[in-house]
């Protein structure tokens, strides 16, 4: 079982609610998942308006765990405001902890994010930080009280799977008692699956189900995909060799005959 | 007098959050807010005094990743 804290889950496919063409498909996408929890952020509410209102029946629906992010927070304060708001608003303590230092790559402020998990921690929080696949900075947050760590792949939204593998098996390394969870760039199913398989407990993800064509049938991709990664964990893969070795017998081979 | 409302600067009549609410149409029920930083959680709403210079900020569950 997963184990996020002190809580359970039998689904390691972690899934956002946003970008999708309609409400509807989000609900069929994120049942498709079969994902457990899924992440929310929080936003100013228009005067008259009900927006926050309609996608929180919808999300009530589901009857999933809610993981609520500080997406677009650019510095500690607005980061810790942000997360105490969120803890108000969806009686949680969890919160996907973002400080964003760079509009381009969306890159974690790691140096805010160590700071901003610290503060959170001490007040009660469990903190779910997005950062990079940095070692030290893994290293820092988990000194800082995360049970969980979360790596991006690559940048949000960029598609492009795992571009540091051996960095993120580093951490897996390193850090055997912390729920790693890939968070950011994953672009394909076959992406997810190769997060499961270097042992990282869950994937994140949100726009390569959201923006495929098709975005129900993606989510089951995914949760398949998941599935396999997992499994093939747990079976323990072989190591890769640099030279061939015949699967087939060679004993026996008809018209052998040893080279002289 | 003058507030800051979600970043607009605004002239209002209000004392507290829970008039500001009403004096600015909003309807739903799901919200959090924060004055000057400082969550103010939905009990505290009634009693807790604005006043000029104030930042308000008026949040939603929204969709996120």
């Amino acid at each position: 079982m997963l184990k996020f804290y002190d809580r359970e889950f039998s689904s390691r496919l972690l899934i956002g609610t946003a970008l999708y063409p309609s409400p509807r498909i989000m609900q069929d996408s994120i049942r498709a998942a079969g994902s457990q929890i899924v992440t929310v952020s929080l936003r100013r509410e228009t005067a008259g308006g009900k927006t926050g209102d309609a996608f929180w029946s919808l999300i009530r629906e589901l009857d999933v765990t809610v993981l609520p992010n500080t997406a677009g927070c650019r510095s500690v304060r607005e980061a810790v405001t942000t997360a105490k708001l969120a803890r108000e608003l969806f009686g949680t303590s969890w919160i996907k902890l973002e400080v964003i230092a760079d509009n381009d790559t969306l890159q974690p402020d790691v140096v805010g994010l160590v700071e901003a998990a610290s503060i959170l921690i001490k007040d009660g929080f469990e903190v779910f930080p997005y950062c990079t696949e940095d070692l030290s900075v893994a290293l820092r947050l988990v000194e800082a009280g995360c049970k969980v760590v979360m790596p991006w792949a690559a940048p949000i939204g960029s598609a492009k799977g795992i571009t540091n593998r051996d960095a993120l098996k580093l951490l897996r390394a390193r850090l055997p008692d912390i729920a790693l969870v890939v968070d950011a760039g994953i672009g394909a199913p076959s992406h997810a699956a190769e997060a499961l398989e270097l042992g990282y407990d869950a994937v994140l993800l949100n726009t390569a189900v959201a923006k495929a064509e098709n975005p129900v049938a993606m989510a089951g991709a995914f949760k398949l995909a998941v599935e396999a990664g997992r499994t093939a964990f747990e079976a323990g893969l072989m190591d890769a060799r640099d030279f061939a070795s015949p699967s087939t017998p060679v004993v026996g081979t008809p018209f052998w005959h040893a080279v002289s | 007098m003058q507030v800051t409302v979600n970043g607009e600067h605004r002239e209002i009549a209000s004392g507290t959050v829970d008039a500001l609410l009403a004096e600015l149409d909003y309807e739903g029920t799901h919200f959090a807010i924060a004055v000057n930083f400082d969550v103010l959680p939905k009990s505290r709403w009634a009693q807790t005094p604005l006043k000029a210079g104030d930042e308000i900020e008026i949040i939603t569950p929204r969709q996120g990743g």
